[in-house]
């Protein structure tokens, strides 16, 4: 455990150390006020357009319903943006660098190197998800949403943040090229989600399949306020799966030398 | 890599000479657990590496030919981070580090960042880093290329006291590195093991026939005749007559020192003896030497006993523990 939290602390530390954690979480942060201000703009209109026909007052339409589920939504996708270029160095700049060999010729084993980097990587992703909490906070002050389709759509989101990243180390692992890496894990994971798209026009089981494995399909329930065991199951055997993968990766590596 | 197997007793300095792309970085990396061997097995410390790859790496320490920083720490963070997956208990760390910075003389640096220090310094890091832990075994790849001759000489000087404390396997192309600071070499080409024995021994045995190069004011006279029936010539080639005298080049009979004699020879005839010098061997001869004779079938049985095991094996034993 310990050499996990060392690998882990100097993945953060490299992060902080460098520009892209504050590039990362300062974008972040940018593009989701935008998207804050961009829904409270529109939920405002709506809500004076429901007074004016309804007559319920400004107040009567659901808040949770019609602002906080799209801003989910479009955080999962800043989300898939940015993921990619956080993973991307993890192994790529190691096995540019050299530095790979000090740590596999290190009394580490390969799990506690990948479990180290999937926990640094997944710390700085929840540092930039904590920015969003000042929004909420803000959305509590003014008006009355409901906390649990919240709570649950933050859990799909880390959920994903969490196969995101998990990908990205599997194809940093494969690459000594950081910009390679980035595009590849861009390309997967949205490959992943718009897996559902073609899914009315294919046979039956081929269609399952296809809603089965969309990233996208299984945060919808979250965002709504449900919190699935299946769902939950497949992000994290997501994760797992390709955090073997990577192993595997890193092991084949070793052969070519 | 082919064949390959040797053992290095505790406390020695091993030299593993090879010309590049011999596979001695490739033997380094099977030793220290990074490549797995397709066949035969690596032993440090009595730890099989691929059995007990923890315990072995624990045993181990290592320096890649490009010393493995990372550019963005401090000297001091550095080591810290690797004293911390060495496994060195944190009471210890502080302590350890100190010891490594001292050792290879970078405490004045260890506020500077990695990325910004000298080549020599890298290199120096590197080894601070694979004698932190006090492992038993030290495999350094190269430790010397690159340097200034200044730091090439300081670097062997450090690993010569090193190896009080530690085994050192290390990797050069550099003949004369290996002369200075080994007292085993193995001298592979191609995947194999062509040689392995002292230094001393190696060298004279390759040396066979020395080559003596002169400088004779002979007084217009041809010193052929003369210089021809000393005892000991085995060949002799003059050159034309220049502003210094003429270019004598006598080979020996192998295994003879003539030296004195053709001194004696010149001096006597009257001449004048401007200069007198060895030929010495360079790298390439010795290999050129050593493929040749292999490829007579006799791959260097000579003197070295164990050069050669018929078992596919990449074996590296260390029969003392722990001191």
């Amino acid at each position: 455990m310990s050499n996990i939290c060392s690998i882990a602390q100097k993945e953060i530390r490299s992060y902080f150390v460098s520009p892209i954690a504050y590039v990362v979480i300062g974008l972040f942060a940018v593009l989701y006020g935008y998207f804050y201000v961009a829904s409270l703009t529109i939920l405002v209109r709506f809500s004076a357009q429901v007074g004016m026909f309804g007559g319920g007052g400004p107040q009567a339409i659901n808040i949770n319903e019609f602002m906080i589920r799209p801003l989910l939504s479009n955080s999962a996708i800043i989300l898939l943006f940015f993921l990619p270029f956080l993973t991307a160095r993890a192994y790529a700049e190691e096995k540019r660098s050299g530095t790979i060999e000090l740590l596999l010729t290190s009394p580490l084993t390969n799990t506690q190197i990948i479990l180290g980097k999937f926990l640094g990587a997944f710390t700085l992703f929840l540092a930039m998800l904590s920015v969003t909490t000042v929004h909420m906070a803000i959305l509590f002050w003014y008006g009355e949403p409901e906390l649990g389709p919240i709570l649950s759509g933050y859990l799909g989101l880390i959920l994903m943040g969490g196969s995101f990243i998990s990908i990205g180390l599997l194809v940093s692992s494969t690459t000594r090229n950081q910009i390679v890496a980035g595009v590849i894990t861009f390309s997967i994971l949205l490959l992943f989600w718009v897996l559902s798209w073609i899914a009315d026009s294919v046979g039956p089981t081929t269609s399952a399949i296809l809603s089965y494995l969309s990233i996208l399909e299984h945060f919808d329930d979250f965002s709504k306020g449900v919190i699935d065991t299946a769902h939950v199951s497949y992000y994290l055997s997501f994760i797992a799966f390709a955090l073997f993968l990577t192993a595997k990766s890193v092991d084949t590596e070793r052969w070519r030398g | 890599m082919n064949d390959i197997s040797f053992r290095v007793e505790t406390g020695q300095i091993l030299g593993f000479l090879g010309p590049n792309g011999a596979g001695k970085t490739t033997t380094m990396r099977v030793l220290t657990g990074y490549m797995p061997p397709t066949d035969g097995k690596a032993i440090i410390a009595g730890y099989d590496v691929f059995e007990q790859p923890i315990e072995a790496k624990r045993r181990t320490g290592y320096l890649p030919e490009t010393p493995p920083l990372y550019p963005d720490m401090t000297v001091r963070e550095y080591l810290i981070f690797v004293a911390r997956i060495k496994g060195i208990p944190s009471g210890d760390r502080m302590r350890r580090v100190d010891y490594a910075m001292g050792r290879t003389s970078v405490d004045h640096m260890q506020n500077r960042h990695c990325g910004k220090l000298s080549k020599g310094y890298r290199q120096r890091v590197g080894l601070a880093q694979a004698i932190l832990h006090d492992p038993d075994v030290l495999i350094l790849d190269e430790p010397t290329a690159g340097l200034d001759p200044k730091q090439i000489i300081e670097t062997r000087e450090l690993i010569k006291e090193l190896a009080g404390d530690h085994t050192i396997i290390l990797s050069t192309h550099i003949l004369p590195e290996v002369a200075q600071t080994c007292e085993r070499v193995v001298i592979i080409s191609k995947g194999r093991v062509v040689a392995e024995d002292t230094p001393t021994n190696l060298t004279s045995r390759l040396r066979g026939s020395e080559t003596i190069q002169l400088q004779v004011d002979s007084n217009g006279v041809d010193p052929t005749s003369v210089l021809q029936s000393l005892s000991g010539v085995a060949k002799i080639n003059v050159g034309g007559l220049g502003q210094d005298g003429r270019t004598v080049e006598i080979q020996a009979v192998e295994g003879a020192d003539i030296r004195r004699d053709i001194a004696n020879a010149v001096v006597s005839s009257g001449w004048g003896l401007l200069e007198m010098k060895p030929m010495r061997l360079s790298l390439e001869d010795i290999f050129l030497q050593l493929t040749t004779e292999e490829n007579e079938g006799d791959p260097a049985s000579n003197d070295a006993a164990t050069a050669v095991e018929p078992d596919p094996e990449v074996q590296k034993t260390e029969t003392g523990v722990q001191p």
